[in-house]
Order: C-alpha cells, then structure tokens, then sequence
C-alpha cells in the first residue's frame, strides 16, 4: 500500500469496456494528487454532417439515425422536429403523443440495457451481466425483459428495433391503430412493477461519497417530464429557447479526442442526461415516479453521479407509466403524417435522448435539398464534465491498489451511459502515476 | 467447458467504424442471449464486458468499416486470430454510410465537421473488411437481423451452411401479403433489387424500400433504374436512392454511377 502512496503511477485501460464505441482513458497520478487527465475518443471520424449535405430532407431522419445503433429514435425525433420547424410544419397532436410513446420505448431499452448490462456489474463487482447471470440470474432475466418490453414498442411502432423505418417528416409512414397499441398493455404493467422493483434493487447498492457542484442542463416542458419539447434550463439560470442553443454553447475541438467538446460559453463544462433531467424536472414526474425516487433516498438536487443508475430507474418507471397512459388515450389520427410544403428554410430543435439533450440543426434550400446540419450529440456535452468527475474522483482514490483505481474510474465514465459512437464526430482507460 | 465437459467455442466481436447496431443485436436478442452465452465462450466482447481475454478465437464477428490507417492495421491482427471471420452489417460488408466520402473530397468533408482538422486522421476510402483480408461470411444489412445473427452462429456450431436468404426483398414483401407499393401507389422501392432479410418492412409501412440490405444476388439495377424514371424520378433522385447505406457495393456504385453520365 505504502508503494502507491509514494510512487507514481499510470493507470491505463486501452479498450474501455460495456460502454458504445471506442475510446481510452489516461489518468496520471503523483501520489494522491491527479496531473493529468484525457478521455480519448478513438472512434473513427464518421462525417455525418458532411454527408448530409445534399440530401433531400425526407432521408435525414433515416441517414442521422445510423449515427447512434444504441438510441437511433433520438437522432430521428431531432431531425424531424429541426426540419420541421425549418419548413413551419404542425404535426397532429396525435402524431405528438406517438412520438412520445415511440420515445418511452428507446427509454426502456435503453435504460434497461445500462442498469443491468452495462452499470450493475460494477456495482455487484462483475466484469459483466453474463458473468453476473451466473449467481443473479433473476436480476438479468429482468433486465433482459423490461429490454425485450421497450424494444416491442420500438418494433410495433417502427418494424424493428434498430434503426426503425417508420419516422418521416411531417409525422409517420405508418401509425398504429388503437388495438395494436393495446396490445402492449399487459406487457407495459408488468414492466412498471418490474421497474419499481429495479429502482429499490438498485438504490441498495454502494455509492462511493462523491458530489460535485455540477451545472445541469436539460429540456423542461411545464406540463410534462422532457421528450420532444420544452426550454433548454439549467440550475444556474440558463433558459431559453432552442433557437438560441449556439449563442449559449460552443463546441471545442481537442487533440486527444475525435469528438468535439461542447461547453458553455461563459461557465465551461455541464452535465446531460438522467440526473440532469431528474434534478430539473422532478415535478412533472406523475407521482408513482416521485414516491419510487423518494423510496430510493433520492432528493432533488442529486449530485452523486454514481446515483445515476437509480435516477435511470426512476425515469423507466416513468417511461412504462407513461407508455401506458398513451396507449390508453390514444386515438389514430386521420392522416399519418402532414403535408410538409418544399421551400428554403432554417430549423433547430433538441429532444431528450436516453443519455441526454441531442441538437440538431439545418439549412434546406428550395429543392429541399439539405445545405448545412449541425449535430451535438449528449456525450460531446458531457465529454469535459466526465473528464474533470475523474479529476477529483481518481484523486480520492489515490491510496488504493491500481486495479481498483482503475475499475472505479471505468465505473465513473459508465455513470455518464457514454455513446462514443455517437461524439465522434470515445473509451481506452489509462491511469499513469507519476 | 460446458455441461458436457468439452470445450466452448471462443468468440470475439470486433468494432471498427460504425454505429455499434448490429453487435447490439447480439444483447437485443434478449430471449438467445443467455443460451448462447451458455454455449460458448464469449471471450472478447468490450461492448458488453471488461473481461477481454486474448485470442485465439474459434469465431470472429467483425463490424465496421475500415477508414483509418490504425483500423487497416488492427484488421490484419484480428484475422490472424480468428479461424473463422463473419463481417456483420453494411458497414463491414459494403463500407456503409460513411462510404458516401468515397465519392468526395474527403479532407473538405474533415474540414466541415472539425474546428482542427490537422488532428484528425482519415483515409480517403471507408472500405469494407473483405477489401483488406479473406472473410468467411457475409452478413448483410444495415442493420442485420438478430434471428439471422443466431442462425449463422449456430449453424457455424453445428458446421453446417446458415440459412440466409439471397433473393430479393420482393419475394418476402409477397409472403408477407403486401400489395406492391411500386406498383399500386407508383412508390419508388429498392426492393426488387435489395437483398431479402429484413422482413420487409419499409413497404408493409407504406413507404419504398431503401436498400439498407445491399444489392440482392443478381440485381437488374438499369432495369429498375428505368422504372423509376417511368415513375417520374429524376437521374439525381435515382443516383441518391443507391448512394444510401450500401453506396461502396459495387451493384449499387455502377447504378448511381449510370445515373450521373452525361
């Protein structure tokens, strides 16, 4: 032990493990004091937003989907909500509603496949969930189900799981009628009970001591817990319309990484995602989610990132909830989608993404034809956030054995669901001590 | 080992430039998931763990294009460590999306999305893996289907040929009851020469398919090219409707290609 103290050290992971894409972490350690940090996102640059340009704005949905395999309807819902601002399109309030269950299903599985696949094993201390199905298998068979749950809705509403098929601007190529939506209920309640279990399994395990005093951003919508609309806010006075995203925020290109920074003009880093979302948008929680947060010692404001997993609880309880409201009010409307007039405009929109707040903007000209898009995706935003977590964390771990060091701070960058997929436009862990 | 005391197969599922979908098809095929894990080993897997053994590997499962100089390295490694190599998805098999730079300036593309584009490093082509190394199986898509992913890993098990469709979207889009959306409603659809597999979906939810399979067997693109003309496209429309998710495979690369010769 006394070895560690004194010596200098580097603790490296090459491949960061169960988190999408690839990237490494460096940390550099002089006794307990941290020198040196770098997320390095090594994804190969993809292009997306080159390859945009001069595409007709009917295939952007489908193009900006394959940026992420892990939370595609995100990328669909921002694009399509973009262009249609960009083009003054109103969609049917019922078209709105099925965005939202549509919404509710990458939730869950997304959700689901972090707290169980990709978050618990650390936690239990496992290297992953099927190691960890060995002495918990009920655990991961839940996991797998509340997965299977979300990925039916996707599948009923879109044609598969990933990268659906049935987002188009204006509304939908198909929408579905009221029995087929009915058809998920049974499924939908067993997956609420299921996901307030999973929110008191998981507020029982160990949290490291760790808060820090973050600048959370997040949509907020005054009737309804954030999906496709709302002001962007924050805890330190940031409000405004999604229009004005670029005077708030800017996006910095460093040379370790393939990803793109993106900071807040005048304060620096910030977080997005569930904590964000939890912490800004507690009230418009329905209530079977605020008394399953209270039940769990969650208090707003949560600051321990590690909490994340029970706040991704809570919003899979919220999201079954909500699922079922819809499928229970819902009424097929007349026609799928709007007519969507073809002239030059300018749009931007932001929707919530399981990992976070994802932006999007475009330029389209007369024919249609797509001039200009601008994409930042959740992990750009919390790239420097996760970098300066590991900063302080890595620091109070000093005095431990370089193999836990390590683990933990893998542990602190899963607390972000980090899609590095989807910043390249990220993880290897490497941890040096001086 | 397993319960019959002889040793589990070693997998390991490799990423190269791409959008993760299709190795997370392995975790989406939520009811396979645990007995395939319990039939063999999987050994390599940094999506889904943080144990990562060393090879070799009895199957290899790569996704990806190659698009950096380090990728085209890595690739010559995994497949000496692989006995068997399967691409998955039509990053792997046909360059993907990100193949559209092909047909561009790539370091005017770099220069669009990056502030500092002397810190990025990119090759001029995405390519798939069989331009770089020998691949023992081809599945396509964008993204594959889970049911085909499980039916080529066991039938590799069990050393027998998968059963995976070669004919065209049509045929499934027939059994599938549909009335012919090109025919009926005069929607342009890729799928008389698109490969079979996805079930077909875009047509069942009334909209032309978009080719996210890659080119069928024996695809009569300038058959289908003329159709669409018929139909009223424009030669601009038809070369965007091939440069889509399998732009680089070489059926669909000529098509465009006809589209755009003066």
């Amino acid at each position: 032990m006394s070895d560690t103290v004194h010596k200098s050290r580097t603790i490296q992971v090459d491949c960061l493990a169960r988190v999408e894409g690839e990237g490494a972490l460096f940390v550099k350690l002089k006794g307990d004091r941290v020198t040196d940090v770098k997320l390095k996102i090594f994804e190969p640059p993809r292009l997306f937003e080159a390859f945009l340009r001069g595409r007709h704005f009917s295939e952007a949905p489908d193009i900006a989907a394959r940026i992420c395999g892990i939370c595609p309807i995100a990328y669909q819902m921002s694009a399509v909500h973009a262009i249609e601002r960009a083009l003054g399109v109103r969609v049917d309030p019922a078209v709105r509603l099925l965005r939202r269950l549509f919404y509710c299903g990458e939730w869950i599985e997304s959700h689901a496949l972090h707290v169980f696949m990709l978050h618990a094993p650390d936690f239990l201390g496992y290297p992953d969930a099927i190691q960890m199905a060995r002495d918990r298998r009920d655990l991961v068979e839940t996991g797998l189900r509340l997965k299977k749950i979300g990925n039916r809705i996707v599948t009923l509403m879109g044609g598969r799981e990933i990268h659906p098929v049935s987002v188009a601007v204006g509304g939908f190529y198909r929408v579905p009628c009221e029995a087929e939506l009915r058809t998920l209920a049974e499924d939908l309640k067993w997956a609420l009970d299921a996901s307030l279990a999973t929110a008191r399994v998981v507020a029982g395990f160990d949290f490291p001591d760790f808060e820090q005093d973050y600048e959370f951003v997040a949509l907020s919508h005054p009737e309804e817990y954030p999906f496709n609309e709302g002001r962007l806010v924050s805890n330190r006075g940031l409000d405004i319309n999604v229009t004005e995203y670029e005077d708030h925020f800017v996006e910095q290109h460093v040379k370790h990484s393939n990803a793109l920074h993106s900071l807040i003009r005048v304060r620096g880093s910030y977080m997005v995602g569930p904590l964000a979302r939890f912490n800004l948008n507690f009230a418009q929680l329905p209530e079977v989610a605020q008394q399953a947060a209270r039940e769990c010692g969650l208090a707003v404001p949560c600051r321990n990132p590690f909490r994340s997993i029970v706040v991704r609880a809570v919003e899979t309880v919220f999201a079954c909830w909500e699922a079922l409201r819809i499928i229970n009010t819902y009424e097929r409307p007349a026609r799928p989608r709007a007519d969507v007039p073809v002239h030059a405009g300018i749009g931007s929109a932001a929707t919530e993404a399981p990992r976070g707040t994802l932006y999007h903007r475009y330029s389209i000209d007369e024919q249609g034809l797509i001039r200009f898009a601008k994409i930042v995706p959740p992990t750009s935003q919390n790239q420097k956030r996760i970098e300066e977590d590991l900063w302080h964390f890595a620091g109070q771990l000093a005095s431990r054995p370089t193999d836990e060091v390590t683990w933990k701070c893998e542990q602190a960058v899963r607390n972000y669901d980090p899609c590095i997929s989807c910043a390249t436009h990220f993880l290897r862990l490497q941890v040096e001590r001086e | 080992m397993n319960s019959n005391g002889r040793v589990k197969p070693k997998i390991g599922v490799f990423k190269f430039a791409s959008c993760d979908g299709c190795q997370l098809s392995l975790l989406d095929a939520e009811d396979e998931l645990l007995p395939v894990a319990g039939a063999v080993d999987i050994a390599y897997f940094p999506e889904a763990s943080r144990a990562m053994l060393k090879g070799p590997y009895d199957i290899g499962l790569v996704e990806g294009s190659i698009t950096t100089h380090h990728d085209a390295e890595r690739i010559q490694q995994v497949r000496r460590q692989c006995r068997m190599l399967i691409t998955i998805g039509a990053c792997a098999t046909a360059g993907g999306i990100q193949a559209l730079r092909n047909s561009q300036d790539v370091d005017e593309f770099v220069r669009v999305v990056y502030a500092t584009p002397q810190y990025i490093t990119t090759l001029k082509l995405s390519t798939p893996i069989a331009e770089h190394v020998p691949v023992d199986f081809e599945l396509r898509g964008c993204p594959i289907n889970k049911s085909h992913l499980v039916e080529l890993i066991t039938a590799t098990l069990a050393g027998r040929k998968p059963n995976i469709p070669t004919y065209s979207v049509c045929l499934e889009c027939k059994r599938r009851g549909n009335v012919c959306i090109a025919v009926g409603q005069g929607v342009a659809c890729l799928g008389p020469v698109t490969e079979a597999g996805c079930g077909a979906i875009c047509p069942s939810f009334n909209r032309g398919c978009y080719g996210c399979y890659g080119p069928m067997e024996s695809p009569n693109t300038a058959s289908l090219t003329n159709q669409f003309r018929i139909l009223g496209q424009s030669d601009e429309q038809i070369a965007r409707a091939f440069r889509g998710f399998n732009a680089w495979a070489w059926q669909f690369r000529k098509a465009s290609e006809e589209c755009q010769r003066p």
